[in-house]
C-alpha cells in the first residue's frame, strides 16, 4: 500500500493484558502450547532451550517482607511496528530470507517456517526473546500426534518460531464471513487461544484501530504501559499495572541510565 | 627440417582434423542423449503413477445435480470446504448399483456395502505448510472453479494420479509439461501461480518486506 493511502480494511490487532487481573496460572502458556502445536522435551528445565510462544514471567520488587510484592508477566509476541506505523519491527528487518514479515493489513509479524533457514539473526535483533529456535525435530508422545491442530503446520528442526497471535483464526474466521457474505469479522470471532483460556479475563484482544472494540479503550487507560518503549519497537501489546514499579519495570532502565525525553507515540 | 620431420607434422595434422571431427560427432550425441534423459527419460523416473481405486465419470454426475459442482463439493455452514465428497452423500444415491458401468459396481460392492471411505488420490493436495481458503476465492473472490481446476467436471474419465517420487506431491501441483510451461490458469499449482494471480488482481499486497502478498496469506 502507498504511504498515507488510507484503506478502512486497515487493522491494528494488538492486545491488552490486565497484570493487575494476572494469576500467574499459566492457563494461556497452556492454551497457546495446544493451539500452535508447540514442541516440548523430556526435560524443559533449560529455558534456553526450551519453546514458548506464551511465557508467563515472575517480577518481583526486590524488597524484603513486609514490603516484598510480586507480578505475573505473560508475555506473547508484542508485534512492533515501529514508530510512524512502518512495520519494519526489530525482526523483520534483518531477516535475510524474507521468512518474517509484516503485514500491513493486520499489523500482524508473522514467521514462514518453511522459508526460514534458521540464522538467528531475528533471535538476536528481538529485544523481548519472543523468538524460539527448533534445535530438534519435534517428537510427540505415542497418540498425542492426534491432538495436534490440523490449521498450523509443525515446524522441523532448524528454524524459529514465534506467536502470530493465532493467526489461523483469524483465517478461519475471515472464511466463515465470507460463507454468511460478510468481509470483515466481529470483534468476538478472532480472539486467540490464550485470551479464551484465561479465566482471569486478564487478556483483551481486538483492532487497535476500530473504536468499537475493546482495547480500543483499554490501551489509553492511565494504567497502559509498554515493554521497552524507549527501544521506539511501538508494540501492540499493552500492559495495565496499578503498580508504579512494575510500570516502571516495563521499561527496565539501568541506575543512572540517560531517560530518553521523547513523546510516546501510541 | 629433415624430409621425415615434415612427414610427421602432415601425418598429425590430418589426424587432429579427424579428431576434431569425431570430437564434435560424440558432442552431438552426447547432447542428444543427455536431452532425450532429462527431456523425456527423467520426468518418466520422476513421477510415479498410482491408480484411483475407480474411474469416476464427473460429466455424467454433472449432468443429473442441480447445482453444479456445489451439489457435492459445497461449503460447510462454517465456512470450510468439503472438499472430496464422502460416502454419506455418495449413499444418497448410491445405495445400489444403478447404472451399467463396471465402476460403479466396484464402489457399491466394495465401498457402499463394507462402509468404507474411498481413498480418492487428490490431484490439488498442496504441501502441509500452505493454506487455501476456497470460500475467500469462490465465495468473495467470485472465481469459477475450472480457473485452477481445468475443466475436470465435463471429464468421462479421471486422469492418471501421478506423484513426485522426492517430494511425494500431484505432478498437478508442478504441471504436466517439465519445462514448467503454462498455457492455461489451471495448468500448474505452484506458489508462484498463486502469487502471479493475487498480484494481477492487487489481493492483499501489504508486505513491508517484499511490497507484495504477505506471505502470511497462504503459509500457515
Amino acid at each position: 500500500m502507498k504511504e498515507g493511502q488510507h484503506d478502512q480494511h486497515i487493522k491494528k490487532y494488538g492486545m491488552v493484558i490486565d497484570l493487575d487481573k494476572c494469576t500467574g496460572c499459566g492457563a494461556c502458556m497452556v492454551a497457546c502450547m495446544q493451539e500452535n502445536n508447540i514442541p516440548f522435551q523430556k526435560d524443559e528445565t533449560d529455558k534456553m532451550l526450551s519453546i514458548t510462544w506464551l511465557r508467563v514471567f515472575k517480577l518481583d520488587n526486590g524488597k524484603p517482607y513486609p514490603d516484598t510484592d510480586i507480578c505475573y508477566l505473560p508475555r506473547p509476541c508484542m508485534h512492533c511496528s515501529g514508530i510512524g506505523e512502518h512495520g519494519h519491527s526489530p525482526c523483520v528487518s534483518v531477516c535475510p530470507a524474507t521468512a518474517t514479515d509484516y503485514s500491513m493489513e493486520t499489523g500482524i509479524v508473522s514467521q514462514i517456517y518453511t522459508r526460514c533457514f534458521g540464522c538467528r539473526y531475528c533471535m538476536a535483533a528481538c529485544p523481548y526473546h519472543v523468538r524460539h529456535f527448533n534445535w530438534w525435530d519435534p517428537v510427540w508422545p505415542s497418540g498425542m500426534e492426534r491432538s495436534l491442530n490440523p490449521n498450523v503446520s509443525v515446524r522441523m528442526r532448524g528454524v524459529v518460531e514465534k506467536c502470530n497471535f493465532c493467526f489461523q483464526r483469524y483465517q478461519i474466521a475471515k472464511e466463515k464471513a465470507f460463507t454468511e457474505g460478510r468481509t470483515e469479522i466481529e470483534e468476538h470471532e478472532y480472539q486467540p487461544a490464550c485470551v479464551e483460556a484465561c479465566p482471569a479475563n486478564a487478556i483483551t484482544f481486538g483492532d487497535l484501530l476500530n473504536p468499537k472494540h475493546k482495547v480500543y479503550k483499554l490501551k489509553q487507560d492511565p494504567r497502559a504501559f509498554r515493554l521497552l518503549e524507549k527501544l521506539h519497537t511501538n508494540p501492540k501489546v499493552y500492559y495495565l499495572s496499578s503498580r508504579e514499579w512494575v510500570r516502571e519495570a516495563g521499561d527496565n532502565y539501568i541506575e543512572n541510565e540517560k531517560v530518553d525525553v521523547e513523546p510516546k507515540k501510541h | 627440417m629433415s624430409a621425415s620431420q615434415e612427414k610427421a607434422k602432415e601425418v598429425s595434422a590430418k589426424a587432429s582434423d579427424g579428431g576434431a571431427g569425431i570430437v564434435f560427432i560424440f558432442f552431438i550425441v552426447g547432447l542428444v542423449v543427455s536431452l532425450l534423459v532429462g527431456w523425456v527419460l527423467f520426468p518418466k523416473v520422476l513421477y510415479c503413477q498410482k491408480e484411483q481405486p475407480f474411474d469416476f465419470n464427473h460429466a455424467l454426475h454433472n449432468e443429473m445435480v442441480l447445482d453444479g459442482c456445489q451439489s457435492c463439493h459445497f461449503f460447510r455452514n462454517d465456512g470450510t470446504y468439503s472438499g472430496a465428497p464422502k460416502l454419506n452423500q455418495c449413499i444418497e444415491c448410491h445405495t445400489d448399483v444403478q447404472g451399467i458401468t463396471k465402476d460403479e459396481e466396484i464402489f457399491v460392492n466394495e465401498y457402499v456395502r463394507n462402509n468404507r471411505e474411498v481413498p480418492w488420490l487428490v490431484y490439488s493436495r498442496q504441501p502441509d505448510c500452505v493454506f487455501f481458503s476456497h470460500a475467500a476465492h469462490v465465495l468473495a473472490g467470485e472465481m469459477q472453479c475450472k480457473t485452477c481446476h481445468g475443466h475436470i467436471g465435463n471429464s468421462t474419465s479421471l486422469p492418471v494420479y501421478e506423484y513426485n517420487i522426492i517430494t511425494g506431491y500431484s505432478r498437478n501441483i508442478w504441471g504436466h509439461n517439465i519445462s514448467g510451461i503454462k498455457k492455461n490458469t489451471w495448468d500448474r499449482m505452484k506458489m508462484d501461480d498463486c502469487a502471479e494471480c493475487h498480484r494481477e488482481n492487487n489481493v492483499k499486497q501489504y508486505s513491508v518486506q517484499t511490497k507484495k502478498g504477505p506471505c502470511f496469506v497462504c503459509h500457515k
